[in-house]
């Protein structure tokens, strides 16, 4: 077998150890009742054979660093080393949670001013900075809309989800207790507003839009069904998945949104460290302050605290302040940018994203046609000799590009969803676009090389069905 | 502006590409009356050297960081093994997604899958998931699973379950059911299951926390024992999993679901976060379990390949009906684990775990020959509590005037009194810092 492709348990050899922990080290032992039978079999290697594990895989990997992410939705922009830097300080990387306010002033005046910045980009003034990524975000918005109907006299039964929705909003809404309705858009890829008028109803919490939507188009109707849901005494969620588009342009508190989520870890360039960890504040409009999770970050006078003495609360969902690190990567991101350079992100995302479109409409369709914003969607309708987003995508990586995101919005069929985002140089987008384009020759002149695509990676197409069939999760499971 | 390589030809070359006459005009699908007008109100932007100067200061000023500290009580202070924390700053890994795209993701899906296997092994389960936000959220998953596995809305919790974590839980679970029934904890520290109301003859789950927050040892045939009269699934929970390197594992004792916390495995204390969820079940239960999961197949070729799979539970794919809302796991926490558990290892690991009873031991003994009464007489693992002879404020505030963190104040929490402090020491703590600690409290004493 070759080596890099062993496992790290097929590269124990037993008596080994990769960390030195002093001779002189005291040792004590449990009663024998709970003391452990036999050692957990974790591996044994030295430091030098640890390391070359890791870094063979990070060898089978790709990240941004290697190459242009256009994951459309999930805004893959470079991640800034200062960033990292400021997230190692000792005074905020050995900063135990439970450090009391007095000895924390730092990190609580930091977390206090992010607060302050989020406020301002998304024109929502009370912000919660605890939940843990995007999803933990939506969840902690519907509950702020449910305590607030509650604290109405009625929780009201559902929430309106457009049919272009991340698939986490219907799952979020599940723990709240609502219902999910589904409207669907219009002709034009936008909120149907005859359709949401129908639907709007005193049964209705919230609806859950996401603008710009998933198809890239900014809901240009936003204030306008705003209304309609305001009228009838519900809440408008704004799903802040796309708020890379908008930034200084326009805020989600100016167009109707009474409470959103952002995502650090797409926006604000926080990693996002091969799934996680990601960090997904929450922005509501005033009255819906004092249901806000517990703690949250006060300045008095000169010194900051954490206030947990809130009756309203809807309690909390982490186990200490939230994913700090991240918060520390976001502050220091906006603190370089500044209003000027995160106003010219959006413009230049769009930019981006919008050349890329014009230079392959002619060959990918195009289904909703006109100007996006950060992030286009085309599909696989045109390409010829039954070759699929999935093997466009595939074929990709053999060019040196991650995919973008298929089969996604659900309302596309076949749909390859593009988003560069800022951080990619025009001449990297012609490469892709030169990329997409030769693959559609390829589907016409030699589809096969397509469809068993990819060539030239770690491994060949993976048999997804095996993994379900025969199932194997662990080095210790048979399969 | 180094993140945005275009240069004002590179604007005007590919506005004119897209027919735009300027960047403004790229937004006109924004109506005028919902334009920000002006610019946000954000400080103007810093260069490199002022921004990190100005990082520097925020964090110098966390003096808290900086000194000697007893603090656990569900986050921990470990020594990380630099090589953590290089091997992470490699760019295939932390600038990556989440591996949906297996081809060219292989190595972040083979760290996941060897993360799974040392996970299931450590716990004594036989799967676990590729993690989840934090060991709060784990336990409410955890429970959230028993509901959907048994079809009850019945919890019997602890009351030794750490209580942010049971908040976590209560709000998680506030709209799906309100049958929670918490045990007390007996004079020994463990929990008393006598005291389980008789009425009730069936719940979802019993969940209890091991070594609990109060730092001992849980008995967890008992746990065992209740969990089959009631027919529910025994979960057990954790915030310092580093105790199992030298306990027998809660797979051992029958725990059909095990979450908490990883943070100790070379994740730093930052504040509170990122940290790692830790979630383990049995094999049968694998299609009700959460999050993430990666298995092994083959590729096209017959060569070995790691892959997400069981996707189906998840809510990409089912929507409302998902098994959890949750779609991020927190990968680059879970590599840094897998990367520290490699290189302690089978034999570094338990090591490192006496290392931290043993200190856990000389501070308990500093302090009790200093005045302090060990609270519980169950055994602890590297924390404990202990009653002082004044409130633990009062103790703190004189251990803070000497550059020292005495502990975690357990006044206003529910089953402690004022005097009572939760004391933590790892291998980080010295003989010393215990000498210094009991000597504070002998001198608080006479002051007091």
């Amino acid at each position: 077998m070759r080596t890099e492709t062993q496992t790290v348990f097929e590269r124990t050899h037993p008596g080994r150890m990769g960390v030195v922990l002093g001779d002189d080290a005291p040792s004590a032992t449990l009663p024998a009742d709970l003391a452990r039978k036999s050692a957990a079999e974790l591996p044994e290697l030295s430091e030098v054979e640890a390391i070359r594990h890791f870094t063979h895989l990070s060898r089978r990997n790709f990240g941004i660093d290697l190459g242009m992410y256009p994951l459309g939705s999930c805004t893959m922009k470079f991640n800034p080393r200062v960033n990292e830097a400021a997230a190692r300080l000792p005074g905020f990387a050995r900063l135990h949670p439970k450090t009391p306010a007095e000895l924390s002033q730092g990190a609580l005046r930091l977390m206090h001013e992010l607060q302050g910045y989020l406020a301002e980009i998304s024109g929502l003034p009370a912000v919660t900075l605890q939940p843990a990524a995007g999803a933990q975000g939506e969840l902690v918005g519907l509950m702020l809309i449910r305590a607030y109907h509650e604290s109405n006299g009625h929780p009201r039964k559902k929430v309106l989800i457009p049919d272009t929705a991340h698939g986490t909003n219907p799952a979020s809404c599940s723990i709240c207790g609502y219902a999910v309705e589904t409207v669907p858009s219009g002709k034009d890829g936008r909120l149907d507003l005859d359709a949401l008028r129908d639907a709007m109803n005193e049964d209705v919490a919230a609806i859950m839009v996401t603008n710009p939507n998933t198809l890239g188009l900014f809901e240009s109707g936003i204030r306008e069904a705003a209304e309609i849901v305001h009228a009838k005494g519900g809440l408008v969620y704004c799903d802040g998945a796309n708020l890379n588009a908008i930034m200084g342009i326009t805020r989600p508190g100016d167009f109707g949104a009474d409470v959103m989520h952002i995502n650090l870890h797409k926006t604000f360039t926080t990693p996002h460290g091969g799934g996680g960890p990601g960090s997904g504040p929450v922005a509501a409009r005033e009255f819906l302050a004092p249901f806000l999770p517990s703690p949250v970050v006060v300045k008095n006078g000169d010194a900051y605290a954490l206030d947990f003495d809130r009756p309203k609360a809807v309690g909390r969902v982490h186990g200490f302040n939230g994913n700090f690190g991240m918060l520390v990567r976001a502050y220091t991101y906006i603190r370089e940018m500044g209003p000027d350079g995160l106003k010219r992100v959006s413009q230049i995302a769009v930019l981006n994203a919008n050349y890329a479109k014009e230079k392959l409409k002619d060959l990918y369709h195009l289904p909703y046609p006109g100007p996006c914003m950060h992030e286009c969607v085309l599909s696989d309708k045109t390409v010829p000799n039954g070759v699929t987003t999935m093997d466009v995508a595939k074929r990709l990586m053999d060019y040196g590009f991650h995919p973008p995101t298929v089969y996604f919005p659900l309302v596309v069929r076949g749909a390859i969803m593009i988003e560069p985002t800022e951080t990619e140089s025009p001449e990297r987008i012609d490469d892709f676009v030169a990329s997409m384009r030769a693959i559609f020759e390829e589907a016409k002149n030699d589809p096969d090389i397509v469809k068993h695509a990819p060539h030239n990676q770690a491994v060949k197409r993976v048999d997804e069905a095996r993994a379900v069939k025969r199932m194997r999760l662990t080095a210790d499971m048979e399969n | 502006m180094r993140y945005i390589p275009h240069t004002g030809d590179d604007v005007r070359r590919m506005l004119a590409a897209v027919g735009a006459s300027s960047l403004d005009d790229l937004h006109e699908s924004v109506p005028d009356a919902i334009r920000l007008k002006g610019a946000l109100h954000l400080p103007e932007a810093l260069g490199e050297a002022r921004l990190l100067d100005h990082l520097e200061r925020l964090a110098d000023s966390n003096d808290g960081a900086r000194m000697v500290s007893f603090l656990g009580g569900g986050a921990y202070r470990h020594h990380i093994p630099p090589a953590v924390d290089q091997l992470l700053l490699r760019g295939e890994f932390f600038t990556a997604y989440t591996p949906y795209q297996a081809e060219l993701s292989q190595g972040n899906l083979q760290a996941i899958f060897e993360f799974q296997t040392m996970i299931a092994r450590l716990l004594g389960m036989e799967v676990a998931n590729a993690s989840m936000y934090d060991g709060a959220s784990a336990s409410a998953e955890a429970v959230l699973m028993a509901m959907r596995a048994t079809r009850r809305e019945t919890v019997v919790l602890s009351s030794g379950i750490n209580p942010a974590h049971r908040g976590v839980i209560d709000t998680i679970t506030q709209y799906l059911g309100d049958g929670k029934t918490t045990l007390p904890l007996g004079t020994d520290g463990r929990t008393d299951y006598t005291a389980l109301d008789a009425s009730i003859g069936e719940a979802a789950a019993v969940v209890v926390q091991s070594p609990n927050f109060a730092g001992v040892f849980e008995d967890l045939p008992a746990a065992r024992k209740l969990a089959d009269r009631l027919g529910a699934k025994l979960v057990v929970t954790f915030t310092e999993p580093l105790a199992y390197a030298i306990a027998e594992p809660p797979g051992a004792f029958g725990a059909d679901i095990v979450a908490g916390e990883g943070q100790s495995f070379g994740v730093p204390a930052s504040f509170g976060g990122p940290y790692l969820g830790l979630f383990a079940a049995k094999k049968d239960d694998v299609r009700q379990m959460p999050g993430r999961l990666c298995g092994e197949t083959v590729d096209g070729d017959g060569k070995r390949a790691f892959v997400l799979t069981l996707s189906t539970r998840e809510q990409h794919i089912r929507r409302e009906k998902a098994t959890s809302n949750i779609c991020t796991n927190q990968a680059l926490c879970a590599l840094a684990c897998t990367i520290y558990l490699t290189l302690h290892g089978k034999n570094g690991l338990p090591i490192l775990a006496r290392q931290n009873l043993a200190t856990a031991n000389a501070a308990r003994e500093a302090l009790e020959n200093a005045g302090a009464k060990r609270k519980y007489a169950a055994a602890h693992f590297n924390e404990f509590v202990v009653t002082l002879p004044m409130p633990a404020e009062v103790f703190l505030t004189a251990c803070r005037a000497k550059g020292i963190i005495g502990g975690l104040p357990l006044g206003g929490t529910r089953g402690f009194g004022e005097n009572d402090l939760l004391v933590c020491a790892t291998e980080l703590n010295t003989d010393e810092d215990a000498k210094r600690l009991a000597a504070v409290l002998s001198e608080a004493t006479h002051a007091y």
